[in-house]
Protein backbone atom coordinates (compact mmCIF):
# COMPACT_ATOMS: atom_id res chain seq x y z
CA UNK A 1 0.00 0.00 0.00
CA UNK A 2 1.50 3.29 -1.29
CA UNK A 3 -0.25 6.66 -0.29
CA UNK A 4 1.05 10.36 -0.93
CA UNK A 5 -1.16 13.24 -0.55
CA UNK A 6 0.29 17.18 -1.07
CA UNK A 7 -2.74 19.07 0.64
CA UNK A 8 -3.30 22.38 1.97
CA UNK A 9 -5.48 21.42 4.69
CA UNK A 10 -4.01 20.18 8.21
CA UNK A 11 -4.18 16.39 9.26
CA UNK A 12 -3.90 14.70 12.92
CA UNK A 13 -1.00 12.69 13.18
CA UNK A 14 -2.67 10.30 15.32
CA UNK A 15 -5.52 9.72 12.75
CA UNK A 16 -3.18 9.02 10.03
CA UNK A 17 -0.92 6.74 12.20
CA UNK A 18 -3.35 4.80 13.79
CA UNK A 19 -5.29 4.35 9.94
CA UNK A 20 -1.23 3.39 8.78
CA UNK A 21 -0.68 0.35 11.21
CA UNK A 22 -4.22 -0.61 10.78
CA UNK A 23 -3.41 -1.36 6.76
CA UNK A 24 0.27 -1.92 7.00
CA UNK A 25 0.04 -5.67 6.62
CA UNK A 26 2.65 -8.37 7.96
CA UNK A 27 4.83 -5.76 9.12
CA UNK A 28 6.53 -6.15 12.62
CA UNK A 29 7.53 -2.65 12.52
CA UNK A 30 5.65 0.53 12.06
CA UNK A 31 7.90 4.02 11.95
CA UNK A 32 6.59 7.03 11.60
CA UNK A 33 7.88 10.83 11.83
CA UNK A 34 6.13 14.35 11.99
CA UNK A 35 7.50 17.54 10.54
CA UNK A 36 6.08 20.72 12.56
CA UNK A 37 7.13 24.28 12.82
CA UNK A 38 9.47 25.49 14.16
CA UNK A 39 8.68 29.12 16.22
CA UNK A 40 12.60 30.00 16.55
CA UNK A 41 12.51 31.16 19.68
CA UNK A 42 9.18 33.59 18.89
CA UNK A 43 10.71 34.99 16.27
CA UNK A 44 9.02 33.17 13.52
CA UNK A 45 4.66 34.37 13.37
CA UNK A 46 4.02 32.01 10.06
CA UNK A 47 5.63 30.12 7.13
CA UNK A 48 4.42 29.60 3.50
CA UNK A 49 5.34 26.34 1.62
CA UNK A 50 5.50 27.22 -2.04
CA UNK A 51 5.27 24.13 -4.02
CA UNK A 52 5.34 22.87 -8.03
CA UNK A 53 1.96 21.38 -8.71
CA UNK A 54 2.12 17.81 -10.79
CA UNK A 55 5.89 17.27 -10.60
CA UNK A 56 5.32 16.83 -6.70
CA UNK A 57 3.15 14.75 -6.88
CA UNK A 58 5.41 12.67 -9.80
CA UNK A 59 8.62 13.33 -7.33
CA UNK A 60 7.57 12.26 -3.79
CA UNK A 61 6.31 8.69 -5.61
CA UNK A 62 9.29 8.76 -7.43
CA UNK A 63 11.05 8.89 -4.00
CA UNK A 64 8.34 6.94 -1.84
CA UNK A 65 8.72 3.96 -4.63
CA UNK A 66 12.31 3.87 -4.40
CA UNK A 67 12.21 3.77 -0.63
CA UNK A 68 9.89 0.70 -0.82
CA UNK A 69 11.39 -1.51 -3.07
CA UNK A 70 14.83 -1.04 -1.47
CA UNK A 71 13.44 -1.88 2.11
CA UNK A 72 10.82 -4.18 1.11
CA UNK A 73 8.42 -1.97 2.89
CA UNK A 74 4.48 -3.69 3.05
CA UNK A 75 3.53 0.40 3.62
CA UNK A 76 5.04 3.48 2.78
CA UNK A 77 3.42 7.22 3.30
CA UNK A 78 4.30 10.44 2.33
CA UNK A 79 1.88 13.07 3.58
CA UNK A 80 3.11 17.27 2.65
CA UNK A 81 1.37 20.06 3.48
CA UNK A 82 1.77 23.72 1.26
CA UNK A 83 0.20 26.99 1.62
CA UNK A 84 0.41 28.78 4.99
CA UNK A 85 1.57 27.13 7.82
CA UNK A 86 1.44 28.24 11.57
CA UNK A 87 4.47 27.41 14.43
CA UNK A 88 3.84 23.98 16.13
CA UNK A 89 1.42 23.04 13.05
CA UNK A 90 2.09 19.65 11.11
CA UNK A 91 4.25 20.43 7.74
CA UNK A 92 4.40 16.71 7.00
CA UNK A 93 4.87 12.84 8.15
CA UNK A 94 6.38 10.04 6.61
CA UNK A 95 5.13 6.18 7.44
CA UNK A 96 7.28 3.11 6.78
CA UNK A 97 5.89 -0.12 7.42
CA UNK A 98 8.56 -3.51 7.04
CA UNK A 99 8.85 -6.55 8.68
CA UNK A 100 11.84 -5.39 10.85
CA UNK A 101 12.83 -2.02 12.39
CA UNK A 102 16.20 -1.08 10.95
CA UNK A 103 14.40 -1.56 7.33
CA UNK A 104 11.83 0.81 8.67
CA UNK A 105 14.17 2.85 10.59
CA UNK A 106 16.15 3.50 7.24
CA UNK A 107 13.62 3.84 4.70
CA UNK A 108 11.96 6.77 6.98
CA UNK A 109 15.31 7.83 6.87
CA UNK A 110 16.10 7.96 3.45
CA UNK A 111 12.42 9.32 2.57
CA UNK A 112 13.29 12.30 4.55
CA UNK A 113 16.39 13.26 3.28
CA UNK A 114 15.58 13.16 -0.27
CA UNK A 115 11.96 14.69 0.18
CA UNK A 116 13.93 17.70 2.21
CA UNK A 117 16.19 18.78 -1.12
CA UNK A 118 14.40 16.46 -4.14
CA UNK A 119 10.56 17.46 -3.87
CA UNK A 120 10.09 20.80 -5.28
CA UNK A 121 8.82 22.83 -2.02
CA UNK A 122 9.90 26.29 -1.05
CA UNK A 123 9.55 27.41 2.72
CA UNK A 124 9.17 30.76 3.19
CA UNK A 125 9.41 32.10 6.75
CA UNK A 126 7.18 35.53 8.13
CA UNK A 127 8.63 37.15 11.19
CA UNK A 128 9.70 39.97 13.00
CA UNK A 129 12.01 41.36 10.62
CA UNK A 130 10.33 40.32 7.24
CA UNK A 131 9.63 37.47 5.19
CA UNK A 132 12.87 35.46 3.96
CA UNK A 133 13.04 32.33 1.50
CA UNK A 134 14.91 29.37 3.99
CA UNK A 135 17.86 28.40 2.16
CA UNK A 136 19.23 25.04 1.41
CA UNK A 137 21.80 23.98 3.44
CA UNK A 138 25.65 22.08 1.67
CA UNK A 139 24.10 19.15 4.56
CA UNK A 140 21.35 18.99 2.68
CA UNK A 141 23.15 17.52 0.07
CA UNK A 142 25.48 16.03 1.55
CA UNK A 143 22.72 13.94 3.42
CA UNK A 144 21.82 12.45 0.00
CA UNK A 145 25.13 10.77 -0.50
CA UNK A 146 25.25 8.31 2.33
CA UNK A 147 22.43 6.39 0.29
CA UNK B 1 6.73 27.47 -27.94
CA UNK B 2 7.16 26.85 -24.75
CA UNK B 3 6.11 27.12 -21.05
CA UNK B 4 8.32 28.78 -18.14
CA UNK B 5 7.50 28.50 -14.82
CA UNK B 6 8.62 30.37 -11.97
CA UNK B 7 9.03 29.42 -8.05
CA UNK B 8 10.10 30.84 -4.99
CA UNK B 9 12.52 34.01 -4.98
CA UNK B 10 13.17 33.44 -8.81
CA UNK B 11 8.58 34.11 -9.38
CA UNK B 12 9.07 37.07 -6.98
CA UNK B 13 12.14 38.37 -9.56
CA UNK B 14 10.49 38.28 -12.12
CA UNK B 15 7.12 39.04 -11.24
CA UNK B 16 5.44 36.53 -12.64
CA UNK B 17 4.52 32.62 -12.16
CA UNK B 18 4.48 31.13 -16.00
CA UNK B 19 5.21 32.60 -19.59
CA UNK B 20 4.55 31.04 -22.91
CA UNK B 21 7.61 31.66 -24.31
CA UNK B 22 8.83 32.07 -28.31
CA UNK B 23 12.16 30.85 -28.54
CA UNK B 24 14.71 28.05 -30.28
CA UNK B 25 17.04 27.80 -28.26
CA UNK B 26 19.19 24.43 -28.27
CA UNK B 27 19.62 24.19 -24.31
CA UNK B 28 18.38 25.33 -21.45
CA UNK B 29 21.80 27.56 -20.72
CA UNK B 30 20.50 29.14 -23.93
CA UNK B 31 16.93 29.46 -22.98
CA UNK B 32 18.10 31.28 -19.77
CA UNK B 33 20.83 33.80 -21.80
CA UNK B 34 17.51 34.70 -24.03
CA UNK B 35 16.30 35.40 -21.07
CA UNK B 36 18.42 37.28 -19.47
CA UNK B 37 18.94 39.85 -22.74
CA UNK B 38 15.21 40.92 -22.11
CA UNK B 39 15.47 42.82 -19.31
CA UNK B 40 16.86 43.49 -15.91
CA UNK B 41 15.02 41.47 -14.02
CA UNK B 42 15.53 38.37 -15.51
CA UNK B 43 19.26 39.02 -14.94
CA UNK B 44 19.00 39.48 -11.58
CA UNK B 45 16.77 36.01 -11.41
CA UNK B 46 19.38 34.34 -12.93
CA UNK B 47 22.54 36.38 -11.65
CA UNK B 48 24.15 33.29 -10.20
CA UNK B 49 22.93 30.29 -11.74
CA UNK B 50 24.66 28.01 -9.32
CA UNK B 51 21.95 28.95 -7.45
CA UNK B 52 18.70 27.91 -9.49
CA UNK B 53 17.26 24.70 -10.41
CA UNK B 54 16.14 23.69 -13.42
CA UNK B 55 13.47 21.02 -14.41
CA UNK B 56 12.37 19.64 -18.32
CA UNK B 57 8.67 18.71 -18.02
CA UNK B 58 9.10 17.74 -14.05
CA UNK B 59 11.98 15.69 -14.45
CA UNK B 60 15.51 17.42 -12.65
CA UNK B 61 17.76 18.51 -15.95
CA UNK B 62 20.72 20.26 -15.98
CA UNK B 63 21.86 23.79 -17.58
CA UNK B 64 23.31 21.74 -20.25
CA UNK B 65 20.20 19.77 -21.19
CA UNK B 66 18.80 20.00 -24.52
CA UNK B 67 15.51 21.41 -24.90
CA UNK B 68 14.06 19.56 -27.98
CA UNK B 69 10.56 18.47 -27.57
CA UNK B 70 10.25 19.75 -23.72
CA UNK B 71 6.67 21.60 -23.31
CA UNK B 72 7.47 22.70 -19.76
CA UNK B 73 10.83 24.45 -18.23
CA UNK B 74 10.95 25.15 -14.58
CA UNK B 75 13.69 27.65 -12.82
CA UNK B 76 13.60 27.28 -9.05
CA UNK B 77 16.05 27.02 -6.02
CA UNK B 78 17.60 24.75 -4.14
CA UNK B 79 14.75 22.58 -2.76
CA UNK B 80 13.61 22.94 0.67
CA UNK B 81 10.75 20.15 1.49
CA UNK B 82 10.64 18.36 4.64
Amino acid sequence: MRTVRIQQSPFSYGDESDAFARQAGPAGAVVTFLGRVRDEGGRLSAMEIEHYPGMTERAVTAILDEAMARWHLTAGLVIHRHGPIAPGEAIMMVATAALHRGEAFEAAEFLMDYLKSRAPFWKKEFGSDGAEWVAAQDADEDALRRW
Amino acid sequence: MIDVLYFAWIRERIGLPKERVETTAATVADLVAELVAREERYAAAFADTRAVRVALDQELAEFTSPLAGVREVAFFPPMTGG
